[in-house]
């Protein structure tokens, strides 16, 4: 029989240090343009998220630092921010995997801040919405007298990673053109129209391209390729633009 | 004009480009690399028929690619309506130049005017 022991303390400190040093990037935009860091020592296990040492600096030394967060578990898509340098979930991230006594935190870029790790989605939301995040046709599953409609796993197969996309902004974040081309429509918004375009269900693919083929949509993709490495549920928005850049191409029908 | 067929001249352009260059190149290798850039050799260049209007397709096709790509990057650094007209027709306009300049050093050398 196996046995389980807890591990002895004496291991823990070896690996870890009890405590690190976060830095926390501290904003408030509409007051001030002073931007400064707080550092706070936090006591950490081997588990603890970032997200965890962030809650406990607002519970235990300053329950003034603003930050969004909901789930704690990768689904909701409320804690992005750049943690060491790079866009990332905090309730995604332990800080023993950081690897570093020191951690700092800041705003995800290309985003408006609201307050220190806060950030305004309002474009995130209105460029997803822009390019019908739905399934278009006329008819409806709902409707009397029509039947389900049919889908393959093979079908399935040719979307599904994309479905994954929770809105966290992490790609958009990363992504360079964003970064000085604030019209552009950015990789979650178009990673999305290829989940929808790709769908069997779906017959608004023409009405969706003519939305992304705009002198700021898709071709301004430049195939960095830093959203697909940020994305926390393994999207590949940088593939995704691709895929769709060959209905226009006119490589796929 | 829809961008995406803007891209399909962007992309056809680089293609085009990469092809008539390689023939550039190799009519270089035709003869020793200095004697390519004698006098005469060059003015032979531009008698010759087929081969000057190569070099006009070829400066037509950069021309394109090359103010195309200076738009992306100026509609890339900065955004506003008036702004993005600006750089639209500017980049036409400076094609236009580009290659109305390019094709009357062609055209007059062709003809033996220098
Ligand atoms: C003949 C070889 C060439 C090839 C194969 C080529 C290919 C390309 C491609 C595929 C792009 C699009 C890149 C993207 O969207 O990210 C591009 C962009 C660009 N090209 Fe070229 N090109 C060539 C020569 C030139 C030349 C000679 C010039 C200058 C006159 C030039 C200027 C540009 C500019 C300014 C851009 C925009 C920058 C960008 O989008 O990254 N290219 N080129």
């Amino acid at each position: 029989m196996a046995t389980v022991s807890v591990p002895k303390s004496s291991e823990e400190t070896t690996t870890q240090p009890s405590t690190i040093t976060l830095r926390i990037k501290r904003s408030n935009p509409s007051e001030s343009t002073e931007k400064t860091f707080s550092e706070f020592q936090v006591p950490v296990q081997k588990w603890t998220t970032v997200l965890e040492a962030i809650l406990y600096v607002k519970q235990n030394l300053d329950h003034s630092v603003g930050v969004r967060y909901s789930c704690r578990q990768a689904s909701c898509g409320s804690c992005g921010m750049k943690i060491n340098g790079k866009p990332a979930l905090a309730c995604y991230t332990k800080l023993s995997e950081l690897g570093t006594s020191i951690v700092t935190v800041e705003p995800m870029n290309n985003f408006p801040i609201i307050r220190d790790l806060a950030v305004n989605f309002e474009q995130l939301i209105s460029n997803h919405k822009k390019i019908k995040p739905f399934i278009v046709r006329e008819d409806s599953e709902i409707t009397p007298g029509t039947k389900e409609f049919i889908q393959k796993p093979e079908d399935l197969e040719k979307f599904l990673q994309f479905s994954y996309c929770i809105k966290c902004g992490l790609c958009n974040s990363a992504c360079p053109t964003m970064a000085t081309d604030t019209s552009f429509l950015g990789p979650q918004a178009l990673a999305q129209a290829f989940r929808y375009t790709a769908d069997n269900r779906d017959q608004g693919k023409d009405e969706r391209l003519k939305i992304v083929d705009d002198s700021h949509g898709i071709w301004r993709c430049h195939f960095a390729g830093s959203c697909s490495h940020v994305c926390p549920k393994g999207v590949d928005p940088a593939m995704a633009i691709q895929l769709l850049r060959g209905y226009l191409l006119g490589f796929r029908k | 004009m829809r961008e995406s067929i803007i891209m399909k001249i962007h992309y056809g352009t680089a293609l085009g480009a990469v092809v008539l260059v390689a023939v550039h190149i190799l009519m270089r290798l035709s003869q020793k690399y200095s004697d390519s850039l004698q006098y005469q050799n060059v003015l032979a260049n531009y008698h010759f028929l087929p081969y000057a209007l190569m070099l006009e397709v070829v400066l037509i096709l950069l021309s394109v690619h090359g103010f195309n790509g200076l738009r992306v990057i100026l509609l890339e650094l900065k955004q506003g309506a008036t702004y993005e007209r600006a750089i639209n027709y500017g980049s036409i306009a400076a094609m236009a130049a580009l290659v109305a300049y390019g094709s009357r050093t062609i055209l007059m050398a062709g003809m033996g005017v220098s």
